[in-house]
């Protein structure tokens, strides 16, 4: 009862991301069915920051003219997280939604990982995790040196802060001052080979930021109200660039994946598909962060 | 003879003046700064050594230092380019596309990013230093990548020709780069083209070419000119063809000399496996099979030693070429 009193409080606006985002997750799961193979717990997990930032009144982009030199840049660092971009990108008006089931299939514009030249809306062709943060690093220095006073956002992984191609890329961040630039971490604690913390601990992660010199702030991963404040937040602060941890689960919104690191390369067959699209009807407008 | 068409440094032989190629490479960087204002330069704490500081001090908000971070230099170069910079990339061959080949793969030529990536101290000439770091494997490890162009010029003045049609050219490209002053053969009016390789050396008259043609890239070319010219006054004529065109490799010249020849040779600073010899042998055996004697580093890494004495030991300099020409007129 306290839970839907409070909800009521909500905007309306909130709440229709909310339910935005038990449809993006079905279409992961539509299109990973289809595909046959493909990544579900991470892109499941993450999909409250896309939806924060391309309905959330955050990014500068026009889907009509995705190579505007005034857009925010979005680099996707993990690209595995596949599904969730391109769902997010075609419910967003750079393509038609039709075209989602050909994932993975010869021909089609979405390739298993992201491809630049193929798809409208994507900045870089990604796939191994790693890199993103430099060629972000790289889009701000440019943007500022063009005087362009465009927002990049990097959008990566927990298990990519094992590279050390990553925090090269964070040491040149912080030299540069770089405040446009804006990370979001999908802390969700798995990576294939298992939790996180037995693979490569990487706590204390805010701590390590901090000392690169960054700014960190922390949200609860699937409160959407929460990561739009967070990213306001960062626009507003100069002389660094902003690391935005975001606390996730991994599998969200479907019990028998969430936490399960198995379902971090691993797609539902026809029977789990039935049954993860069942778990998100009986979702539907309720998803609900931790805190709520 | 050296050809005349092609306006080569004529005294080479009797005065011959050295100069690095790094310095060319540097002079033309900042003329390239000049011309194209979307031009900037990324190094790896190596910006002296590469002359890099000419266009630093010229250009220094258009210049980034990375610190010794290469992978992180081919990621940012990237997202330069992305925002219609024109990244030169500065680091040692050993490094760079060494230590970064699969951030040059996925960021640069996947993503269709161009940049210019220039490796310096590649080859045996490192010299004193020793094999970790003389870069044998950089071209083949360019060359199989798509979207990318691979080049080796053979003196400063080729070297700065190189940055500045770099700039213009389509795709990204890779600079081979030696550590060695070398002798300067060509001048400011000897054509080059990323693309294009050209025939330095001529026999004097038809006769006397006992059709074996050279195909020689980067400090060795001097080498192969030296031997050409000895070979010349005990009457055996060959041709040497400067191949600073390793990819793409320059097809008409490369099919138009195997036609004119019995066998060929090619001698680079590198390894056997994968270099320049292979691109050769990969296109003529398709098109024109023909004997082919592979001058390069065989399965081994270098060690130290002077330039010179290096070059000896592993059969690169003038006098093991006299010696493989001799022993294929032998043997045909």
């Amino acid at each position: 009862m306290a839970r839907k009193k409070k909800s009521s409080f909500k905007n309306n606006k909130i709440k229709k991301l909310e339910e935005l985002s038990v449809i993006i997750r079905e279409e992961i799961i539509k299109m990973l069915l289809e595909a046959g193979s493909g990544h579900c717990a991470g892109p499941l997990g993450a999909v409250e920051q896309y939806i924060a930032l391309y309905f959330g009144n955050i990014l500068k982009y026009d889907p009509r003219n995705p190579d505007w030199p005034e857009r925010d840049r979005v680099v996707v660092s993990n690209g595995h997280y596949a599904p969730l971009l391109y769902t997010v990108l075609s419910y967003a008006g750079y393509f038609n939604k039709e075209e989602l089931k050909t994932l993975r299939k010869l021909g089609s514009r979405l390739q298993g990982h992201p491809s630049r030249l193929s798809l409208p809306g994507i900045e870089t062709s990604s796939g191994p995790v790693g890199e993103g943060l430099s060629q972000a690093v790289g889009m701000a220095i440019g943007l500022k040196l063009s005087g362009i006073k465009s927002q990049v956002y990097c959008l990566m992984g927990d298990g990519e802060q094992d590279c050390g191609n990553t925090w090269e890329a964070a040491m040149l961040a912080s030299k540069y001052q770089l405040d446009n630039l804006t990370i979001l971490i999908d802390r969700n604690n798995i990576q294939i080979d298992g939790f996180t913390e037995k693979v490569m601990p990487l706590e204390p992660l805010k701590e390590k930021y901090e000392a690169f010199g960054f700014k960190v702030l922390e949200v609860d991963g699937h409160n959407i109200e929460e990561i739009i404040n967070a990213l306001n937040k960062a626009k507003s602060i100069f002389s660094k660039p902003v690391v935005i941890i975001c606390h996730t689960i991994p599998g969200k919104g479907i019990n028998f994946m969430e936490w399960e690191y198995k379902w971090h390369g691993k797609v539902p067959n026809s029977r789990e598909a039935e049954e993860a699209l069942r778990q998100l009807r009986n979702l539907k407008g309720k998803i609900q962060s931790e805190l709520d | 003879m050296l050809n005349p068409e092609l306006n080569l440094n004529l005294d080479f032989f009797s005065s011959p003046v050295k100069k690095s190629l790094r310095d060319g490479f540097g002079e033309g960087l900042v003329l390239a700064g000049e011309i194209n204002k979307n031009v900037v330069a990324l190094c790896t704490d190596v910006t002296d050594s590469l002359r890099m500081h000419l266009f630093k001090n010229r250009f220094p908000e258009r210049f980034i230092e990375l610190g010794i971070a290469e992978q992180n230099m081919i990621g940012v170069a990237s997202g330069l380019a992305s925002t219609g910079k024109i990244p030169v990339v500065g680091a040692y061959a050993v490094f760079s596309p060494g230590r970064n080949w699969e951030q040059i793969r996925t960021t640069i030529c996947y993503n269709k990013q161009k940049i210019i990536i220039v490796g310096s101290h590649s080859g045996l000439n490192v010299g004193p230093d020793g094999a970790s770091h003389q870069a044998l494997e950089d071209i083949a490890l360019t060359r199989v990548l798509p979207n990318l162009a691979v080049i080796s010029p053979a003196d400063a003045l080729e070297a700065k020709k190189s940055i500045l049609k770099a700039i213009d050219y389509p795709t990204s490209v890779y600079i081979r780069l030696p550590r060695e002053p070398s002798i300067i053969l060509t001048t400011e009016d000897t054509p080059f083209e990323i693309g294009k390789s050209q025939v330095f050396w001529l026999p004097s008259n038809k006769e006397q070419f006992i059709g074996v043609t050279i195909f020689a890239n980067g400090l060795l070319v001097v080498e192969a000119l030296r031997a050409a010219q000895e070979l010349e006054i005990e009457g055996i004529g060959i041709a040497v063809i400067n191949n600073s065109a390793i990819k793409p490799l320059d097809e008409n010249l490369v099919l138009e000399w195997a036609k004119k020849s019995k066998a060929i040779i090619t001698l680079e600073e590198h390894q056997v496996a994968g270099g320049m010899g292979s691109a050769i042998s990969e296109f003529l055996s398709a098109k024109y099979p023909i004997k082919i004697y592979f001058m390069g580093v065989n399965d081994t890494f270098g060690e130290s030693g002077t330039a010179k004495e290096l070059i000896e030991k592993y059969h690169l300099d003038s006098e093991s070429i006299k010696k493989k020409v001799k022993e294929i007129i032998r043997n045909n």
